[in-house]
Order: structure tokens, then C-alpha cells, then sequence
């Protein structure tokens, strides 16, 4: 077994030229290209997280700017709603006073009318009154002979009517 | 030498061959076989990440896959030790990829062109430097950390008073071993593959050489096993790599929370 055999003659130089070449890959590979190597990943890691970042902040400007055209959309839609229902109250108050109005006036025509219509009546009456006086007395003067006087006649009319 | 007497050694392959003769101070030095073939593993390694370093926001294929390991090694530290781990990772992953790409070279077939591949890990003498430098790491960062409070990391919490002493030395032991265990499952899992790779083409060359029908008997089905070994040691050399890096990472993590 040479390791063994050779031991006493070798060691030295295994030893010697491993800490030369191990040192060499150390000093020149680990410390000199390793840290270059992860730098260059590291580099690119944070490129691609900062292009995430960048897509998302303009996802969420894109989602902000949905928002308020959303927000401004509905405003605009509540306020249209406003001038229809404000239109719609005023046109129904308007309505509702040439209403009242017509209403006013068939009822100013109505009351005319029924105060023409009692005047008639009341005339009516009152010449119905007198025919009947006079037809009385001249019932009375003809039947009884008797002549009546006006004022009599007129009380039993006027009795009479109050009893029709 | 083995081969000369028509055998195949299985242990020669790791010899150790002096290249270039060098001595100081009444140590021996020289430049071997092993060490050109860490020469080569630096190369390789270091050619591997600076064919990463392009630093392109969109990376190419080789960038890619400089990064998967970055990646690897670093997704281990934070889910091993959390945020702290990340100062560790130039020392781990330059040990993942060290001993990983070792074992890789190691298992090359460039016996067919006529090299000597040399697995530099299947040495106790290198992964138990290896495994000495994380110890050392566990130990500074813990002491530096922690002062003696580092020695609570030997008494786990709800200890009852008497067992202190005892669970104190098991604990204490135990972690004395790490650097040895560290050190042994490496080299055993690359010997013993090596080992049994080379004692396999022994069976294919001799039973080549004995004849045609002992050839077919033995040769045939050796080869057939060789390569599904072979298969299997690419796996090794993987997680014997990702298991040496882990468990580094594991103590470091007792070094830095203790427990």
C-alpha cells in the first residue's frame, strides 16, 4: 500500500504542493471568480424582482385608475338620476297645480251656475206664489162669493206651500 | 516490478513518482506525479469558473452551469447554517469542486493514450490536510466566537448533572474524531473504487491472455462489471465530494450556533 509505504518519503511534498494548489483555488477560484459568479445572480435576482415589482405597481395603477373611472362613472350616473327625478318632482308639481287650477275654475263655473239655477228657483217660487194668491182669491170669489183680501190669501197660501 | 511477472498490481497505481527532484531544508519536496496532478485539478477548476465569469444578465450554457454550482454550495451554507454561511461559501465550494473534480480526472481513461491518471484523493496524506484545514476552521471560528463557551457544544441541553462529566467525554471524543472520519471516508471510497477497477482489468488481461474460452468465461463478464463500476464511481466521486463539502458545512454550523 504506497500510501503507507511511501509515507516518510512523500508526506512533505503531498503536504506542501496541496496547500500551494489548494491555496491557489482558494485564493484565485473561491475568493477571486466565486463572489463574481453570485454577484452576477444576485444582480440578475434583483433585476427580475425589480421588474415584478415595476408589472405590479402597474397593475395596481391600472387597478386605481379602474377605480375611479368607476367612481366617476357612478357619480355621473347618481347625479344624472338626481336631474331626472328633480325634473320629474317639477313636472308633477306643475301638473298638479294646472290641476288645481282647472279644478278652481270648473268649480267657480259650478257654483255660478248653482246660484243661477237657485235664482230661477227662487223667482219660480215666488211667481208660483203669486199665481197661487191670485188663482186663490178668485177660487174663493168664485165658489164663496166672498171676497178675500189680498194678505189673507196670501198667508194660506203660503201655509199651504209650507205644508207641500 | 509486479507486472513483469505477468500480474497486474492493483495497489501500484498509487505510487507516488518524484518528477522533478527538490529538497529544503532536509525536506523532500519534489514535485511528483500527485502534485502535477493537483496542477492539473487547479486548472481545471479555475478554467471551469472563469468560463462563468462572463457576467451576462441572460448567461450562456457554461455560465449556467458555473452558477448551478454557486447555487449548489450556497443553498447547502444557508440551509446548513443560515445566513452566516455565506462567508464560507468561496472556502466550501473551492473544496466541493477541488476534491470533485480530483476525483473526476482521477477517473479518466488516459492509460488508453499512454498518461499515468493519479487520484490525488485516494491519499490520507491529502484529505487529512483537507479535513485539518475544516477542523481548524470549526475550531478558530468556534473559540473565536464563542470563547469557552465553545466547550458547551460537548454538554447537549437537558443533561441531567451527574451524566455531565461522562456525556462531556463521549461528546468531546466524538468530535475529536471528525477530522479522522473527514479524512478516511474519502480516501477509503476513492481507493477501495480504484482498487477494484484495477483488480477487474486484471481479470479481463489475464483471462484474455489464458486462452480464448477462459477469456470468454472471465474476461467478457469482468469487462461488463468494469464498466457498470465504472458508472458507479462517477457517482462517487460526486457525493464523496458533495458529502466531504457537507458535513464541513454541518460543523461549521455547530461552530457558529453550537447545536
Amino acid at each position: 500500500m504506497p500510501q503507507i509505504a511511501q509515507l516518510m518519503e512523500t508526506y512533505a511534498s503531498q503536504i506542501f504542493w496541496l496547500l500551494v494548489f489548494f491555496g491557489a483555488v482558494y485564493f484565485i477560484v473561491g475568493r477571486g471568480m466565486v463572489p463574481k459568479v453570485m454577484a452576477t445572480v444576485a444582480q440578475r435576482d434583483d433585476q427580475i424582482a425589480a421588474d415584478l415589482a415595476a408589472a405590479q405597481a402597474a397593475r395596481d395603477a391600472a387597478d386605481a385608475e379602474e377605480a375611479a373611472w368607476r367612481a366617476r362613472e357612478n357619480a355621473s350616473h347618481a347625479a344624472a338620476q338626481e336631474i331626472l327625478a328633480k325634473a320629474k318632482a317639477e313636472a308633477a308639481k306643475a301638473s298638479e297645480a294646472k290641476l288645481a287650477a282647472a279644478q278652481a275654475r270648473i268649480e267657480a263655473r259650478l257654483a255660478e251656475a248653482e246660484a243661477a239655477i237657485a235664482a230661477t228657483r227662487t223667482a219660480a217660487l215666488a211667481e208660483i206664489e203669486d199665481v197661487a194668491i191670485e188663482v186663490a182669491q178668485d177660487i174663493v170669489n168664485r165658489l164663496a162669493g166672498a171676497e178675500v183680501s189680498r194678505a189673507q190669501a196670501e198667508t194660506a197660501v203660503k201655509e199651504a206651500l209650507h205644508h207641500v | 516490478m509486479a507486472a513483469e511477472q505477468g500480474k497486474v498490481d492493483p495497489m501500484h497505481q498509487f505510487t507516488i513518482e518524484p518528477l522533478v527532484r527538490w529538497e529544503v531544508a532536509g525536506y523532500d519536496l519534489s514535485f511528483t506525479n500527485s502534485a502535477m496532478w493537483m496542477l492539473v485539478t487547479t486548472l481545471v477548476v479555475a478554467l471551469f469558473v472563469a468560463g462563468g465569469l462572463k457576467r451576462q444578465l441572460v448567461p450562456g450554457r457554461w455560465q449556467m452551469a458555473v452558477e448551478v454550482f454557486t447555487g449548489f454550495i450556497d443553498d447547502m451554507l444557508e440551509a446548513n447554517i443560515g445566513k452566516e454561511g455565506r462567508k464560507y461559501v468561496p472556502y466550501v465550494f473551492s473544496l466541493f469542486m477541488f476534491i470533485l473534480f480530483a476525483n473526476l480526472l482521477g477517473l479518466l481513461p488516459l492509460g488508453v493514450v499512454g498518461l499515468h491518471p493519479f487520484t490525488f484523493t485516494s491519499h490520507f496524506t491529502v484529505t487529512g490536510v483537507l479535513a485539518l484545514i475544516s477542523f481548524s476552521i470549526v475550531l478558530i471560528v468556534g473559540f473565536w466566537k464563542h470563547g469557552f463557551h465553545f466547550f458547551s457544544l460537548f454538554v447537549p441541553h437537558g443533561t441531567p448533572a451527574p451524566m455531565i462529566p461522562i456525556i462531556f467525554l463521549i461528546e468531546l471524543f466524538s468530535f475529536l474524531i471528525r477530522p479522522f472520519s473527514l479524512a478516511l471516508r474519502l480516501f477509503v471510497a476513492m481507493m477501495a473504487g480504484h482498487v477494484l477497477l484495477k483488480v477487474l482489468s486484471g481479470f479481463v488481461i489475464n483471462g484474455a491472455n489464458a486462452g480464448i474460452g477462459i477469456g470468454a468465461l472471465v474476461s467478457i463478464p469482468s469487462f461488463a462489471l468494469m464498466i457498470a463500476i465504472s458508472a458507479l464511481e462517477i457517482l462517487v466521486a460526486g457525493i464523496q465530494a458533495y458529502v466531504f463539502a457537507l458535513l464541513t458545512s454541518l460543523y461549521i454550523n455547530d461552530a457558529e450556533h453550537l447545536h
